[in-house]
């Protein structure tokens, strides 16, 4: 019998590893799986490569990671915020290099390696810093930059609910990065409020089919209020 | 002359977002715009985060947390709106799905070149989030800001100074005291406000302008 169900936290990110790259759902605190985050942290693993759209606000999640020095590089779209000051002390003093990427590149770049793409031509960017050294094209009159895939070691997402078998559903805005990474990591763990059984989610409205999760762990959904 | 303060440029740019427009507004100012989008019209608003047919702030009991727009505040689901994943929502901007996205700026110049996510100083911590898709992406960008800085320089550039978002991308260009049409045919003054004169125009930025035909 497949059964994705991990018993704890602990377990479902046991084989983490030091250098790791690990993908992060989340915008704001919509979807951020901070329950998962926090296991990294308690499992030790260092330096690693966190990709996800910011890099982290307040005292918990991606800013606790670096804030426990254990992030050697960042790939975000959009690391200042008004309580992003963790990131930006340790960026300042060099302790973590930042790859700025435009939002739908990175999107665009995970779905690239989910899908098994070998680059992508973009046209978000051109001409501007961000594109700076980067091989361009133009097709059909319109300019276009060569982009890479980002892959990566893991991916830790939240959903609302899932199967045994890593179905899942997600819930609001929270869906956001989810069901993209979910595709384009090695080993992809999900935490979602609610296991279910097999057959109850209805197929037509599953967004991640299983074969893009390897691992789900229960976490009680109270993080929904986590927003201060 | 009685320039625009916040509220009046917001709704000045909801009386040109027609029926039927899928329209992403930026954070900050452009958001204001949906205060005044006239009520009679049925409009799509698009946030970057993953919805599509987002209504207006809830009543303090209802905040839901993952109900959140692009500045990470609560919204409100229309009747008729949906969810999807980030590819989706940026697919929809680079894919030209979205006719009006409403931005902030630094800077614009006359040929519609965009200026808004980075001062480029030293000590900047650069982000720039959806900016340059929805600028590439958008069938017609709006560019919403005050026409000077502080220090009363020109925001309305023959060239921008900072780094740029996209290149020649914005269309329209609503400020505080004047509209402009910007594009390849250089920066046409389509409204002003009371009082000022093309001319007090032109000092105050320093660029060439022309009157749009329907005001000369």
């Amino acid at each position: 019998m497949i059964d994705k169900i991990s018993p704890s936290l602990r377990q479902a990110v046991a084989d983490l590893h030091d250098g790791a790259s690990i993908m992060i759902s989340g915008f704001g605190d919509a979807g951020a799986p901070h329950e998962l985050m926090d296991a990294v942290i308690e499992h030790g693993a260092t330096d690693l490569t966190i990709i996800s759209n910011n890099a982290g606000a307040g005292e918990t999640g991606i800013a606790a990671l670096i804030k426990a020095n254990r992030v050697r590089k960042v790939i975000c779209s959009f690391p200042r915020q008004a309580a992003s000051h963790h990131f930006d002390a340790r960026y300042r003093a060099g302790q973590v290099e930042l790859e700025l990427v435009p939002q739908g590149n990175l999107a665009a770049r995970i779905q690239a390696a989910g899908s098994g793409l070998g680059a992508i031509y973009t046209p978000t960017g051109y001409g501007t810093l961000l594109a700076e050294g980067k091989e361009t094209r133009e097709i059909d009159g319109r300019n276009y930059v060569l982009e890479y895939p980002i892959h990566a070691d893991f991916a830790l997402i939240k959903a609302r609910a899932g199967d045994r078998w890593g179905n899942l559903v997600y819930r609001k805005v929270a869906r956001n990065f989810g069901p993209i990474m979910a595709m384009a990591a090695k080993t992809t763990i999900a935490q979602v409020a609610e296991v279910v059984e097999l057959g109850a989610l209805d197929p037509e409205a599953v967004v991640t089919p299983g074969i893009f999760v390897n691992r789900l762990v229960q976490v009680a959904p109270l993080s929904v209020a986590a927003a201060a | 002359m009685q320039r625009m303060n916040r509220e009046d440029m917001a709704a000045r740019v909801a009386r040109d977002i027609p029926e039927g427009a899928y329209v992403n507004l930026g954070i900050g100012l452009p958001t204001k715009v949906a205060n005044f989008l006239p009520q009679e019209r049925e409009i799509f608003l698009q946030s970057e985060n993953g919805l599509l047919g987002m209504g207006p702030a809830p009543a303090e009991d209802d905040i839901d947390w993952e109900l959140i727009n692009a500045g990470k505040q609560p919204v409100t689901l229309l009747a008729g709106g949906s969810f999807f994943h980030h590819g989706d929502s940026f697919s929809m901007m680079r894919g030209g799905h979205i006719d009006i996205c409403v931005l902030g700026a630094f800077q614009v110049s006359v040929n519609g070149d965009l200026a808004n996510w980075h001062t480029g100083a030293a000590d900047a911590i650069p982000a720039v989030g959806g900016a340059m898709d929805l600028a590439v992406g958008a069938k017609q960008v709006f560019v919403m800001m005050d026409l000077l800085t502080k220090g009363g320089e020109s925001k309305l550039v023959a060239q921008c100074s900072y780094p740029l978002t996209g290149l020649s991308c914005v269309s329209r260009v609503y400020t505080d005291v004047a509209i402009f049409d910007v594009g390849p045919a250089g920066a046409h003054v389509i409204e002003m406000v009371p009082g000022l004169t093309i001319d007090q125009l032109r000092d105050m930025t320093g660029v060439d302008l022309q009157l749009a035909l329907e005001i000369a």
